[in-house]
């Protein structure tokens, strides 16, 4: 419905206040953040201005670029593995499951976990992976090893392990979506001229599959690069993420320039992959009505 | 079908793996829970309820616990007020802006929690909210608008237009109309992502992070306990977490699958 004079009361009626709660809680709170980025820090107070030196210390001094290419790389990693574990997992819900009621129960006890307990969830890897943790303890009482290792934990394959732990049913659910959604009728009619399964997936789930690739990839990506949990329960020394360099700007080192500076960057780069991820999607989706 | 290939044997090995890599951490937390023991290691050391009689008498931790389900409850309810209202004009209405609106209350559900913590802080000190368990459920229920909204448009669009009509056809009023067509359509819904809202506000760490003060949330209590050290009396807490968890996963998304088609 457009908004006419006779609409317009009850639709204001309507919305007035979740329009004033989002503008007022959500809008102006990233604004603030934002302009808080461009203030400077004179110890232990805070100047408004309109400045870029925050930026420039964030993309020049190796104290944050290192931590930034690393947290990248970690992302990059978890984004990696949750596609690596996650394809075969959603192919194998809709393509070799046979029946619905299995395949949804499957589903659901996928994304079951991500609604379990985020924290505990990162938790576990801790008493899993520690040195006198349950999978070394496991690995010396069945004479494997002979001593506890301390390799497992407080590293950033750790840190990869466990992040790719969360984040995988973020991956599963728009891919089971996207591959439950390509016509039987096309995998018949590759099958039926002959080309071999493993072509048909190939040339034809692959490639109609990929907007549940990207989607999930964005997903993953962006969730991984804003975590600060799985850094301070299992990362090591060199486990610091762009998340904890915001924890700490806000607490110890007490600089909410350069740290809402930082938030900014975080926020640029994830409206920037969404916006690219929605633009591959439209770019490569194929009409399969 | 066809025997299956090998890659496709492969897939479903590796299928079958994540999936059981999904599970044993949490029956890992679970058995431990029970484990007579300080350290989690094998052999187990024999079954106790020491950690859950821990847990029930460390007062900290209960009222962390009890300002957890406050802060959840309240932030439910102002998201599922808020989001409703929301999700119909949004649904009934034309108006400019619109798209900019629902990008909007969708960003905290995708952008880290961190940002949308440090942004709140901000706002907070600058207009003079101290850090408290009500800016806490403020920040909840703000992020939380998008769940309500979208599961709630999506069964409104599904909803038959013509019964509406109907409604009005007959003199019904659009109060009478919202109470007695629409409500009972979309009621299903709104419990459903009520409960959404519920477990992913009663989880929040980052948000929560940075808007509380001296009174500390569940995951709070837990997130700094763990920086000191681990102690079984968390297994305890974290499976009666999971536990929870799992009843109200289960009755969240029956309610939100549609089991009649209008």
């Amino acid at each position: 419905m457009t908004l006419t004079r006779r609409t317009l009361a009850s639709f204001l009626a309507l919305f007035s206040l979740p329009l004033a709660w989002v503008l007022l809680l959500l809008v102006v709170p990233y604004a603030i953040m934002i302009s808080v980025g461009f203030w400077t820090r004179q110890f232990p107070l805070f100047h408004p201005d309109f400045q870029f030196g925050n930026y420039v210390q964030i993309f020049s001094d190796p104290q944050y670029t290192t931590v930034i290419v690393r947290t990248l790389k970690i992302a990059t990693f978890v984004t990696l593995g949750a596609v690596i574990l996650g394809y075969p997992l959603a192919y194998f819900l809709v393509f070799t499951v046979r029946s619905a009621a299995l395949r949804n129960l499957l589903y659901m006890s996928v994304i079951v976990p991500l609604w379990v307990s985020y924290l505990l969830r990162a938790y576990t890897w801790k008493i899993i992976l520690g040195t006198d943790g349950a999978l070394n303890s496991l690995l010396v009482s069945t004479g494997i090893v002979d001593a506890p290792l301390d390799i497992f934990l407080y590293n950033q394959t750790a840190m990869v392990i466990t992040l790719v732990y969360i984040f995988v049913p973020f991956m599963v659910m728009p891919l089971f979506t996207v591959l439950d959604n390509i016509p039987r009728r096309l995998i018949e009619a590759s099958e039926d001229l002959g080309v071999g399964p493993f072509m048909t997936f190939w040339k034809v789930i692959f490639p109609l599959s990929l907007g549940g690739v990207i989607a999930g990839a964005t997903m993953t990506f962006c969730l991984a690069f804003g975590d600060f949990v799985a850094p301070v329960l299992v990362g090591g020394p060199n486990g610091t993420m762009v998340a904890n360099l915001l924890q700490t700007q806000f607490g110890t080192a007490l600089n909410w320039p350069l740290g809402s500076a930082l938030a900014t960057v975080v926020l640029a780069l994830v409206l920037v992959l969404l916006q690219l991820s929605m633009r591959l999607d439209r770019a490569g989706r194929v009409d399969l009505a | 079908m066809n025997a299956l290939r090998w890659w496709q044997k492969g897939m479903v090995g590796v299928s079958l793996a994540v999936l059981a890599f999904l599970y044993l951490p949490i029956v890992i937390l679970v058995v431990f829970s029970f484990n007579d023991s300080k350290v989690t290691s094998f052999p187990l050391a024999g079954f106790t309820l020491h950690w859950y009689e821990a847990f029930l008498s460390n007062e900290q931790m209960l009222r962390a616990l009890s300002n957890s389900l406050v802060v959840a409850s309240f932030a439910t309810a102002l998201s599922v007020v808020i989001g409703v209202a929301a999700a119909l004009a949004l649904d009934r209405y034309e108006f400019p802006g619109k798209r900019l609106f629902q990008n909007a209350i969708l960003l905290p559900l995708s952008l880290p929690g961190i940002v949308t913590g440090i942004a709140m802080l901000n706002f907070y000190k600058q207009i003079g909210i101290p850090q408290s368990l009500t800016a806490v459920v403020i920040g909840h229920a703000t992020a939380l608008l998008g769940v309500v909204v979208s599961q709630v448009m999506a069964r409104l669009a599904k909803l038959n237009r013509r019964q509406l009509e109907a409604s009005a056809d007959l003199g019904a009023t659009s109060v009478e109309t919202f109470r007695r067509v629409t409500l009972p359509a979309i009621r299903s819904s709104i419990f459903g992502s009520a409960l959404l809202c519920f477990t992913l506000s009663f989880d929040e760490i980052p948000v929560t992070y940075f808007l509380t003060g001296r009174e500390v949330t569940l995951p709070i209590y837990i997130y700094s306990t763990l920086r000191r050290g681990i102690t079984p009396e968390i297994n305890a807490v974290g499976t009666v977490i999971v536990a929870v968890s799992f009843v109200l996963i289960i009755l969240s998304v029956t309610l939100l699958r549609d089991r009649r088609e209008s």
